[in-house]
């Protein structure tokens, strides 16, 4: 066994032949198998098999591309769950992008955020409220319901606000230190909860316990995007854009500064970090990929009511982004699909599963102990179990590894260059 | 507008001072632990919550049995208070041991999130146990202590209106005060309260002073979430229905009374607990008059997170607290 993986390492040849080979299987297994949950996941787990092989980065992101836009909804359409399937692939995506956002506040930043999920529904409010027609309630110019067409912009716009709020809320925020953060955050986050619970009077905008019902879905050259299949492909641009964006910030200069503020803040502080701009610049990158999937999820819903906006849903993408690993791209991904994909699949199915032995008589099971209604419990332990033994994650961060020597090379060339340059100056002079 | 304020005023300050009551002895538990490893203890809402449960839950179990019939009612709940105090108690100690200590010196972020996830745990365990043994997590408890009192403060000024109260609230204050008084005691004038303040002042001298500190940090979890549970039986006698979600806010609003008051300090904490309560009465019985209609008795979560928010921003500190300079 280990010498069949030492010969696997290293060789690029063998490992695009047996992904390649694994892919075909699962899809046609997806293909013939229709209902099989189990093969949808396997067709889902080439991507993590894709991450681990030797290929070149760029390789890597053509082959997921091929996978995603093509082979997945391909494979799954010709079925009687295609759609349900492209549901789960399409909250996976969203939940991909919110974790990614906290993960940029927690992970790189270190500030925990218990109130994330304000920034969603700030995001799928935004939205809401001007494509029904709850805006004309208060705006006192323009038809609403708006478009469909608006829905594009309105993309932009949810960012901008989920980010102002973002930042709003740092203002004051980040005087405290660490752990009040967290209680202060987790408190904001019940704040928005309850406004928008009781914003319909004295002026109805939010339509409170009620919901915003029947969103306008978005539109484009009169092509109505209505089903789970049509959002899979806006969730997975914008998901693009965001894990550019992620690895972008990453590694430039404010990445290394959210870096040094998480390590020490007074030693980074020292070291002519602004403090309070890194901070807030975090809030709002991470709020305003939150809120842009606050107006998909909204469209996508076309029903937005506060009861989606919990505090379980903010601990939900905190697991997401601590089961990953904290700071990490790939762990983050993985982490947020493993617990969407646990909520929304692998729970209800056991749970059916379960039932189903239980009308049979097989065994005896009491509905209190129903697995889907143990999420509380499973993040529960989730949380406490990856605290202890392995803080950083499934896929802990890797940091950048420089090569001193030819760093000080490098040094060494410029300083000479520069010295050149001086030494022409001097002649001119 | 004043009138009407001035009217229900007596209510208010009993209600307040009822609710008031229970912050502060919550409070006390955030405070001491955060006093002594300068972690938020999120589970300290929910072990006021499994107290409460397990004080109906014997409560139930006693009158099944007929055991209430055959004592005074106050005898079996000073019975329940006592069992399920050492109760949460040793759930405080253990939770400390298992969830905490092995992480005590892994940065803050850390331990915070074991700390949430021991609370969600807490929340669902407590939920599928009620739910498996009665059908519904909602728990009612048996009706104990209904007399009803007045307090004439018409006769004072007509201006007043009477107040009510119900024997459960008379045994929730008292019950408070023996707590807070008993603490203060033990905090200020035995050798562990000397040892507990030691190690809060400074734990490594304070083990040079041949002090354990596990021990003092297993004591303080103890006292704390015993104090917790005791809470959430009087809480559960005095309000009737309880949840398993109910720790979480309350806990959070304990939390706001313990920074109102200045964390880490005791007597800040008590003090915390009765403003924000009676603040928070004022507020859901005052709101809609005060803002014309424009907010509710709903907002009222929204006022107690907002004081927090406020205090956080212009004394961290606290009301009672000393302000300490970062040393680097």
């Amino acid at each position: 066994m280990q010498k069949l993986t030492s010969k696997l390492k290293g060789n690029k040849m063998a490992q695009v032949i047996l992904l390649v080979l694994y892919v075909l299987v699962t899809s046609l297994s997806l293909y013939l198998a229709q209902a099989s949950v189990t093969a949808f996941l396997l067709l889902l787990f080439s991507l993590l098999l894709l991450y681990y092989t030797d290929l070149s980065n760029r390789l890597k992101w053509v082959i997921a591309g091929v996978v995603l836009v093509g082979v997945i909804p391909f494979v799954a359409s010709t079925g009687p769950s295609y759609q349900s399937y492209m549901e789960v692939a399409t909250v996976v995506g969203i939940y991909v992008a919110m974790a990614l956002g906290l993960n940029i506040v927690v992970g790189l930043a270190g500030l925990l955020d218990l109130g994330f999920v304000a920034f969603f529904a700030i995001g799928a409010y935004t939205y809401g409220i001007f494509a029904t027609g709850q805006a004309a309630n208060f705006m006192p110019f323009g038809t609403f319901p708006l478009s469909g067409g608006t829905f594009w912009i309105f993309i932009l716009i949810g960012c901008f606000i989920a980010a102002l709020f973002g930042i709003l809320l740092g203002i004051p925020v980040l005087r405290v230190k660490g752990d009040y953060l967290a209680i202060v955050t987790l408190g904001f986050g019940e704040i928005i909860r309850i406004v928008f619970n009781n914003l319909d009077k004295p002026v109805n905008i939010t339509n409170g316990a009620m919901g915003l019902a029947s969103v306008q879905p978005p539109e484009i050259f009169g092509f109505q995007f209505i089903y789970p299949n049509q959002f899979y492909y806006i969730v997975l641009g914008i998901l693009l854009f965001v894990i550019l964006a992620v690895r972008r910030f990453e590694f430039s200069k404010i990445g290394r500064s959210w870096k040094a503020v998480r390590e020490n803040e007074i030693a980074a502080q020292s070291m002519g970090i602004h403090l309070v701009r890194t901070k807030l610049l975090a809030f709002a990158i991470g709020a305003s990929f939150s809120g842009m999937m606050g107006v998909v999820f909204a469209a996508k819903q076309t029903f937005v009511d506060p009861t989606s906006f919990t505090l379980l849903e903010s601990i939900t993408i905190l697991v997401m982004v601590i089961l990953g690993g904290m700071g990490s791209v790939p762990g983050v991904i993985l982490g947020a699909a493993v617990v969407t994909i646990l909520n929304l699949q692998v729970l209800t199915e056991v749970t059916n599963y379960l039932n189903q032995l239980n009308m049979d008589g097989v065994i005896s099971f009491p509905e209190a102990l129903a697995p889907a209604k143990m999420q509380r419990f499973i993040f529960g332990a989730i949380l406490i179990i990856f605290a202890i033994y392995r803080p950083q994650g499934l896929i802990p961060a890797k940091n950048p590894v420089f090569d001193e020597n030819a760093l000080k090379e490098g040094a060494k060339n410029h300083r000479k260059e520069k010295i050149t340059i001086d030494q022409d100056k001097g002649f001119q002079a | 507008m004043l009138a009407d304020i001035l009217h229900s005023l007596p209510q208010v300050l009993v209600d307040g001072l009822a609710l008031g009551a229970i912050y502060a002895v919550i409070a006390l538990g955030y405070t001491m632990v955060y006093g002594i490893l300068e972690l938020i203890n999120f589970a300290h809402g929910e072990i006021f919550m499994t107290g409460a449960f397990i004080g109906v839950a014997m409560l139930i179990l006693m009158t099944g049995m007929g055991w209430i019939a055959s004592m005074p009612a106050i005898l079996a709940l000073i019975l329940v208070l006592i069992a399920t105090s050492i109760l949460t108690g040793f759930m405080g100690v253990g939770i400390e041991r298992l969830a905490y200590r092995p992480l005590r010196n892994s940065p803050k972020l850390i331990t915070l999130i074991s700390a949430i996830g021991v609370s969600f745990l807490l929340q669902d365990l407590v939920r599928f146990i009620t739910e498996y043994k009665r059908g519904n997590y909602i728990l009612t408890g048996p009706s104990m202590f209904t007399e009803k009192f007045t307090i004439k403060f018409s006769s004072l000024s007509s201006s007043f209106s009477d107040a009510f109260f119900k024997t459960s609230t008379l045994i929730l204050v008292v019950a408070v005060v023996i707590m807070m008084i008993g603490l203060d005691f033990f905090v200020n004038k035995t050798k562990w309260g000397m040892a507990m303040r030691a190690v809060a002042q400074d734990r490594e001298t304070a083990s040079l002073m041949s002090i354990n500190v596990n021990k003092v940090i297993s004591l303080t979890f103890f006292i704390g979430s015993a104090l917790g549970g005791a809470t959430g039986v009087l809480f559960a006698v005095q309000y009737g229905t309880i949840d398993p979600y109910i720790g979480f806010i309350l806990g959070l609003k304990a939390f706001t009374a313990a920074v109102l008051g200045g964390i880490g300090n005791i007597r800040g904490a008590m003090a915390g607990g009765i403003m924000l309560g009676l603040l928070e009465m004022f507020a859901a019985s005052n709101l809609k008059l005060l803002t014309g209609g424009v907010f509710g008795a709903e907002y009222k979560d929204v006022f107690a997170f907002a004081i927090l928010i406020v205090v956080l921003i212009f004394k961290p500190e606290g009301l009672f607290g000393k302000a300490v300079t970062e040393k680097v």
